[in-house]
């Protein structure tokens, strides 16, 4: 059971859950919060079934039918929710797009998927709509809900969600039971969501589930951690990322806790601070962001301060070494634990939002194990998830008291996972999607008999945790012929504060190598300090102390690596990598093939002698405007 | 872009007739006649030196101008001082900033409220009935309609010497609208910003200019000629103390005269765009 008692059957889907859940909590509790206008405003589940009725019915009569697809973008919000709870109302289906998705994607997108309807937030996206609508014959309706900016804007296909909602009250005095009878006619095996991949590789794919995926998916994690309707959550992960998917709707909805949605995207660190929420889930960008920004103020404080944390890490990290070994915790480590937690962690947590955290999981991406013992350390009972989109979000938890640093823990009840012969991770679960919307090839490759490939190699250690490895495809061959992951690489390399993403070569190489990106604001303080000039990031990667500096941290890393993956050389790229360039997807991983040939000079240059690289590219910025960079890059070896 | 013209009205809000202003026997304002019509953006333009900022000194208060007449909507304020011209509706930002660096937006903001608050220290310290309604009235007109339009929310509570120079000029502005004005004068408010940081204060000034909500007649000093021609339903070219021209921007960049006292900055006006 998960917690709530409701069971889940073929017959049921998210909007009939969502109807039972609103007439049992009613107006006695609070659905969301959102801060606004510096006060956090509580919406009931009245108000929420409200919302999502009228605007369910007000698509409905502008013309949305069963299977249309609803695509939406903007930043989290309630309005967000609603439109998407409204969409699967009335028998459609959502399709979510990042908030920072350019104009190429975005058409790409609602020009695949067919979508009829876009809901965008605010001028911006609306603007991003208007541009595409030409060029997608399907899109009929823009609806959006910030009216700032908007007075010049009267074209026909735009209509406001308070419009929207107005057509719907009036359908509904019409029909009065027209909104009941059409989730009423919704079944499990309908598909709710498109969901585009991001991929790593190639044109984002739309990922089919159907409503038993994501219910089944809540189910089996609710089961393992369970979760209750007096718990908070705080939603401020793109909801076109399927782990925000996963928190808000398919676990959300069947426990009935309360989500919270920051102000503004930029305040969200201190409004999760406010709510102290029980559950968390982030990819691990978010982790490494918590812990930069620690060792950063850990350098600034003062020194009895620095004193205390040291104290506080110090005990922190031997207490969980011997939870991590499963050895007993002796008296006197309890104690000191128990001080430690007094004098430093207990603070500590409150200002990351962590004090009243049960569960925080994170996944999406690999996270180093640098980072997992740190949160350890701290106190948080931070779990690794696997899965993908294709399996409505995740197959794969750590158990409370079986954390493996270097594992991503057992399988869901529920789920089977195995290893093929070439070493693929494959898993079988009822939440396993449907297939690739119009992708009938891509489909056949990733689901044989129910099975998903997943196209991640790994193997199950001997506690019957799975371990993954890396991408098939990205494993490395050392010059000793053994396999390597780069990515374990990366993410001990981001342990450090001052790296911000890094990026390891080596396949099938004499040796292994590292394009380093500086994490600007970090080591911008740092020169600061040392009273090193600089103008701009380009000028600050390329300064000798900053190379020592990366040389550094490279050597920290390098410390427990057998000699063949050793890094050799390095150098600081003169910008950070980023989705707008395609360098990264839009939940932060590296798309490799693209930035080997993206940078193929900087790759040669690694395995020729030469000491100087001379680059002439091009870089995109958010808006869409490029310049173009000419610049010279120095290799620094180490340790020869 | 703006609907040029599309919300000014033909009644005037400001006029200056023949305003003469001297330093010593140097003539920082000769005989300058001005007339803003409600609801327009009149921009003022120069060289380095014309008296721009002379002019809007003259306007809220600052200066005092040895000849000439100065009246807001019909009414003489030559003898208004700064504050009783602010009490009017007439509110400014400054081209050096200039706010308390050692508090918080919140505070700076709040301050330009003050103006409008009407309990006095005793009634205050209670926080009961009228007192209670006009602090929360505040509140909601700070939090609702300032930081919400300037996209604020994440600095409020934090002070204001420790921002970037471009959110500070965004704070100004934001204490000059704490005022509630008919009249905004803006003093180089772009004057410092990178690209991203122009085009979101020309939003803004639009946005303040053209919502309902608003409809703040604005005078803008400033040298970034690609905003000031785009957004500017009328430009007033000034050079050494005297007019040179004064009309919509189509006419002001096709007059000789501004081509003359500009040498040179022509081409400032076709690289911003």
């Amino acid at each position: 059971m998960n917690g709530s008692g409701i069971k889940i059957t073929k017959d049921l889907t998210i909007p009939k859950l969502f109807v039972s859940q609103c007439k049992r909590y009613g107006r006695k509790k609070v659905a969301m919060r959102e801060k606004e206008f510096g006060i956090w405003r509580p919406l009931t589940w009245k108000d929420y079934y409200d919302n999502v009725k009228y605007l369910s019915l007000g698509m409905v009569s502008l013309g949305l039918r069963k299977g249309d697809k609803v695509a939406m973008i903007g930043d989290n919000r309630p309005e967000g929710l609603w439109a998407e709870m409204a969409a699967l109302c009335a028998g459609g289906i959502g399709v979510w797009l990042f908030q920072d998705c350019m104009m190429d994607e975005v058409k790409y997108i609602i020009d695949h998927s067919d979508s009829k309807f876009f809901v965008g937030e605010t001028q911006e996206e609306v603007d991003k709509a208007l541009s595409i609508k030409g060029d997608c014959p399907d899109l009929e309706w823009i609806i959006w809900d910030d009216p700032k900016g908007m007075r010049n804007y009267h074209q026909d296909c735009l209509i406001s969600i308070e419009k929207t909602q107005e057509l719907g009250k009036e359908l509904d005095r019409k029909e009065p039971d027209l909104f009941e009878k059409m989730v009423n006619k919704g079944h499990g095996d309908d598909i709710c969501l498109l969901f585009y991949t991001s991929g790593t590789t190639s044109l984002p794919k739309g990922a089919l589930l159907t409503h038993w995926n994501m219910l089944t998916m809540g189910q089996n994690l609710m089961s393992v951690d369970p979760c209750y309707d007096t718990d908070d959550f705080v939603s401020y992960l793109p909801f076109a990322w399927i782990g925000e998917q996963m928190m808000s709707i398919s676990c959300g909805l069947q426990i009935g806790y309360t989500i919270n949605f920051p102000e503004e995207p930029e305040t969200a660190q201190d409004n999760i601070r406010e709510i102290g929420p029980h559950v968390m889930f982030a990819p691990p960008r978010l982790y490494e962001g918590m812990t930069r920004s620690v060792q950063v103020k850990r350098m600034d404080s003062s020194w009895i301060k620095r004193k205390i944390y040291e104290f506080g890490t110090k005990v922190g990290y031997k207490v969980a070494n011997l939870r991590f070994e499963k050895k007993p915790v002796l008296l006197h480590w309890k104690f000191l634990g128990w001080v430690a937690y007094v004098v430093m962690q207990k603070k500590l947590k409150d200002h990351l939002g962590m004090s009243r955290l049960r569960h925080a999981y994170t996944g999406g991406a690999a996270m180093g194990p640098d980072h997992f013992r740190f949160f350890h350390a701290l106190g948080v009972n931070l779990k690794q998830i696997y899965g993908q989109t294709e399996i409505a979000g995740i197959s794969i938890v750590h158990r409370d008291g079986d954390v493996k640093f270097d594992t991503v823990g057992t399988p869901l009840p529920g789920t089977e996972v195995r290893i093929t012969e070439a070493g693929e991770i494959i898993s079988k679960s009822p939440s396993v999607f449907k297939g690739y919307y119009k992708n009938d090839e891509e489909t056949r490759k990733s689901l044989v008999d129910g099975w998903l490939y997943s196209g991640d190699r790994g193997f199950i250690d001997e506690d019957g945790h799975l371990v993954v490895f890396d991408r098939s495809k990205d494993v490395m061959t050392l010059n000793d012929g053994r396999p390597f992951s780069p990515q374990y690489l990366e993410t001990r390399l981001k342990f450090s504060p001052f790296v911000k993403e890094a990026w390891v070569i080596g396949d099938k190489r004499d040796y292994v190598v590292a394009v380093m990106c500086v994490d600007y604001s970090v080591v911008g303080k740092w020169a600061d300090d040392k009273k090193i000039n600089y103008t701009s990031y380009h000028e600050l990667s390329q300064k000798p102390e900053v190379y020592d500096l990366v040389q550094k941290q490279i050597e920290e890393a390098n410390k427990d690596l057998p000699g063949p993956a050793k890094i050799r050389r390095f150098v600081n790229l003169y910008k950070v990598f980023d989705a707008d360039d395609e360098e990264l997807t839009r939940t932060s991983k590296l798309r490799r093939t693209f930035v080997e040939n993206r940078y193929k000079d900087i790759v040669d240059a690694f395995y020729r002698d030469t000491e100087v690289i001379h680059m002439d590219t091009t870089i995109t910025y958010e808006d869409g405007r490029e310049q173009r960079i000419k610049t010279d890059l120095r290799i620094q070896r180490i340790g020869e | 872009m703006a609907q040029v013209g599309g919300l000014r009205t033909n009644d005037t809000i400001l006029k200056l007739e023949d305003v003469h202003m001297y330093f010593g026997k140097v003539a920082a304002l000769a005989g300058v006649s001005l007339e803003v019509k409600q609801g327009e953006i009149h921009s003022i333009i120069g060289p380095n030196g014309a008296g721009k900022t002379v002019m809007m000194n003259c306007i809220n208060g600052l200066y005092r101008p040895q000849k000439g007449g100065i009246y807001f909507k019909g009414q003489s304020i030559n003898d208004l001082r700064p504050h009783q011209r602010a009490r009017l509706g007439i509110s400014r930002t400054f081209q050096k900033i200039e706010l308390f660096g050692g508090m918080t937006v919140l505070d700076n903001i709040r301050l330009g409220r003050h103006v409008h608050l009407k309990s006095g220290i005793v009634s205050g310290s209670i926080y009961v009935g009228k007192t209670r309604h006009e602090e929360l009235e505040a509140r909601r007109f700070i939090e609702e309609e300032i930081i919400d339009l300037l996209e604020i929310e994440s600095i409020r509570n934090k002070t204001v010497h420790m921002l970037p120079y471009g959110l500070q000029k965004r704070v100004e502005l934001g204490r000059a609208l704490a005022l509630n004005p008919e009249l905004l004068l803006l003093d180089e408010p772009l004057a410092g910003l990178n690209l991203e940081e122009v085009e979101d204060m020309a939003r803004f000034i639009l946005d303040i200019n053209e919502e309902d909500r608003w409809r703040v007649t604005c005078i803008l000093v400033e040298h970034d000629m690609g905003v000031v021609m785009d957004i500017s339903n009328s430009v007033f070219v000034l050079n050494f103390g005297n007019m040179i021209t004064d009309g919509p921007p189509e006419e002001v960049q096709k007059n000789p005269d501004v081509i003359k006292a500009y040498l040179g900055e022509e081409e400032l006006y076709s690289t911003r765009r």
